[in-house]
C-alpha cells in the first residue's frame, strides 16, 4: 500500500474502514447460512459491504416448464416442492387457481381443513426459521426447541395423509382426505402444547444481549423501499404496512376468523422477529377458531373427471409464510396448462438483500439473510 | 377508469376486458413503459407484482408480455398485456423489482429489455444456450455442449 498516510489522517480516513483495501469474497454457494444453495458475491472494505451480487439458480428444476408437459392434476405434487418447508401453502395456491380457472369453489368443510393444515404449515415454517436465523446469530438452543415442536405439527400431517413435508394434502376442488378420527383433539392437544412454547422461544431471544445486539438496527427497509421491491409478506409488514392477502382479498375461509395483522414499526431485524412471533400467536388464534366449528357435508366439490378448464388466465395469489404466492395459469382449453407462472416471494425478497446489507458489516449479511427467510426451493424452482 | 384511459391513449389500448373477475389490459408495445408509469402515477398501481411472459410460436408477433400491477389503495389488481416480437422497454426505473423478474423473463424467453441495467441470465448458466420456456424447447432438451464441458459428464439426462 503506497498511500504513506501519516497516522492523523488515518483517523479521519473514512473512505475505507481500517485502510484495508476493497476485497471481492465468495459466500456460498455451498455455506450453513445460506440456508441451501446460494451464492452471494461480496464487496468488501475490511468488515463493511460495499455491495453484493446474490447467485442463483444452482436448485432449477424448471417446474415452469415441467408444468406445460403434464396435466392439472399430475402437476399439483410438484408445487409442493418448490417451498418445501410450507409445501401446504403451495398446494392451496395452486388448488385455488384451478379451481378458480374451472369456476369451482371448494366446500366448506374442505375450506376449514385447508384453513387449519395452512396455518399449522405456516407455524412450522416460522419455527423453522426461527431456529435456523437464531443458529445463525449464534443461539443454538432455540433450534432445538423449535424443531422439537415443528415435529408436533409434522406428526399431525403425517397422521392426515401419510406424508410430513412434501404433503400433497389438497386436490383440485377440496381436499382427498377426510380427517382422521381424533384429528380435531390432535390439534386442540397441540395448541394447548405450542401456546407456552412461544413465550419460551420469546423468553430466550427477546431481551437477550446479544439477540438484541445483533438484530436492533439491522438490514433495515423502508415501507417505500418495500413496495418498490415488490418485498411481501412479514419483511413488509415489520416496515409498517398493515397488507396481508388474508384479510385484503380473503381466500378459502379466512373471512370467517377473527385475527390481527401484526405490523412492525422500524423495520429492522429485530422488528420482523417481533412480527413472526406475532403472526405464530395469530396463527394459533386461527386454528383454535377453525377446529371448534369445522362443518360437516362434502370435503370434494364436483370437479370432471377430466380437468380441461376453458381457454382463458388466471392470476390466484395467497399469503404463503414468506409472502405473496402467486399462481398466473394460461389455459388454451386443454388438459394441460398452456403456460404456469408462479410468482415466488422468495424470489423477489431475496432480491432486497443488496439495499438491506450496504453499509453493513459482513456478520449482518448473514442476520440479513436469515430475516428474509428465503426458502432456495422457492427461489430457483 | 377503463374510459378516461381509453379517452387518453385511444388506439392504444387494444382491448380492455375481464375474466373471471379480473381486469386485465391489452396495449400496444408503444406505450410501454409510459403507460405502466402512469398507472402507477395517477392510478395508485404502486406495486408491481409480477414480469411474465407467455410464447405464442404460432404469432407473427410471437411473446405476450404480463404485468401485474396491485394497488394497496384500491386493494384491486390489473394485467396490463402487450405482443412484442422480441424486445420490449424495461420497467426498472418505475419499480426496481423489475431488475429480477425481467432478467428472469430473458432467461427463460430470450426476450430483451430496452433499457435494462445489468441484463443477463439469472436461473440458468451464464454460457447456457436456448431459451427454455419456449415452446420450441424440448422438456429434456439442455444445452449438451455446456453440460459436457462445465460438468464433465456425457448428458444430464
Amino acid at each position: 500500500m503506497s498511500h504513506g498516510t501519516s497516522h492523523l489522517e488515518l483517523q479521519d480516513h473514512e473512505k475505507t474502514f481500517l485502510d484495508s483495501n476493497e476485497l471481492i469474497i465468495n459466500m456460498g454457494p455451498q455455506h450453513p447460512a445460506t440456508h441451501g444453495v446460494l451464492r452471494v458475491i461480496l464487496k468488501l472494505d475490511g468488515e463493511k459491504v460495499l455491495g453484493t451480487e446474490c447467485v442463483i439458480g444452482y436448485l432449477h428444476r424448471g417446474v415452469e416448464k415441467i408444468a406445460e408437459h403434464r396435466t392439472y392434476t399430475m402437476f399439483n405434487p410438484y408445487v409442493d416442492r418448490m417451498d418445501y418447508v410450507a409445501a401446504v401453502s403451495n398446494g392451496l395456491g395452486y388448488c385455488e387457481s384451478v379451481e378458480k380457472l374451472l369456476n369451482i369453489q371448494a366446500p366448506p368443510r374442505a375450506n376449514y381443513i385447508r384453513v387449519i393444515l395452512t396455518e399449522l404449515n405456516r407455524l412450522a415454517s416460522h419455527m423453522l426459521w426461527l431456529g435456523t436465523h437464531a443458529l445463525d446469530i449464534g443461539a443454538i438452543t432455540p433450534l432445538f426447541y423449535t424443531f422439537r415442536d415443528r415435529e408436533e405439527i409434522l406428526k399431525i400431517f403425517e397422521k392426515y395423509c401419510g406424508a410430513r413435508l412434501t404433503t400433497h394434502a389438497f386436490r383440485i376442488g377440496g381436499c382427498l382426505y377426510e380427517t382422521y378420527d381424533g384429528f380435531e383433539s390432535d390439534v386442540t392437544r397441540f395448541l394447548k402444547f405450542v401456546a407456552p412454547k412461544i413465550e419460551e422461544y420469546e423468553e430466550l431471544l427477546t431481551t437477550n444481549r446479544i439477540w438484541v445486539e445483533r438484530t436492533k438496527n439491522v438490514g433495515f427497509i423502508s415501507a417505500a423501499d418495500c413496495v418498490a421491491l415488490g418485498v411481501t409478506g412479514p419483511v413488509l409488514r415489520a416496515s409498517g404496512v398493515k397488507w396481508d392477502l388474508r384479510k385484503a382479498q380473503p381466500y378459502a375461509a379466512y373471512s370467517e376468523f377473527d385475527f390481527e395483522i401484526p405490523i412492525g414499526t422500524t423495520g429492522d431485524t429485530y422488528d420482523r422477529y417481533l412480527v413472526r412471533m406475532q403472526e405464530m400467536r395469530q396463527s394459533l388464534r386461527i386454528i383454535e377458531q377453525a377446529v371448534g366449528r369445522i362443518p360437516s357435508g362434502p370435503i370434494m366439490a364436483k370437479v370432471p373427471k377430466v380437468i380441461k378448464p376453458p381457454a382463458g388466465e388466471i392470476y390466484h395469489s395467497i399469503e404463503a409464510p414468506k409472502g405473496e404466492l402467486g399462481y398466473f395459469i394460461v389455459s388454451d382449453g386443454s388438459t394441460q396448462p398452456y403456460r404456469i407462472r408462479v410468482r415466488p416471494p422468495s424470489f423477489v425478497n431475496l432480491q432486497a438483500l443488496d439495499q438491506m446489507v450496504r453499509g453493513a458489516l459482513v456478520a449482518d449479511v448473514i442476520a440479513v439473510i436469515g430475516t428474509l427467510d428465503i426458502v432456495l426451493g422457492e427461489v430457483d424452482r | 377508469m377503463v374510459t378516461r384511459l381509453k379517452g387518453r391513449h385511444g388506439s392504444g389500448i387494444r382491448e380492455a376486458t375481464s375474466y373471471l373477475g379480473q381486469n386485465y389490459l391489452v396495449v400496444e408495445s408503444t406505450l410501454i413503459p409510459d403507460f405502466l408509469r402512469m398507472l402507477r402515477d395517477e392510478e395508485k398501481f404502486d406495486y408491481l407484482v409480477d414480469v411474465t411472459a407467455v410464447h405464442y410460436p404460432e404469432r407473427e408477433k410471437q411473446f405476450e408480455v404480463v404485468w401485474i400491477l396491485y394497488s394497496f389503495e384500491r386493494n384491486e389488481r390489473i394485467r396490463v398485456k402487450t405482443l412484442v416480437a422480441e424486445s420490449v422497454p424495461s420497467v426498472f426505473s418505475i419499480w426496481p423489482t423489475a431488475n429480477w423478474l425481467e432478467r428472469e423473463v430473458f432467461d427463460m424467453f430470450g426476450i430483451s429489455f430496452e433499457g435494462h441495467p445489468d441484463l443477463k441470465r439469472i436461473l440458468l448458466p451464464d454460457g447456457w444456450k436456448g431459451y427454455p420456456l419456449r415452446k420450441d424447447y424440448g422438456i429434456i432438451q439442455q444445452d449438451n455442449e455446456w453440460v459436457q464441458i462445465n460438468l464433465g459428464i456425457e448428458s444430464g439426462q
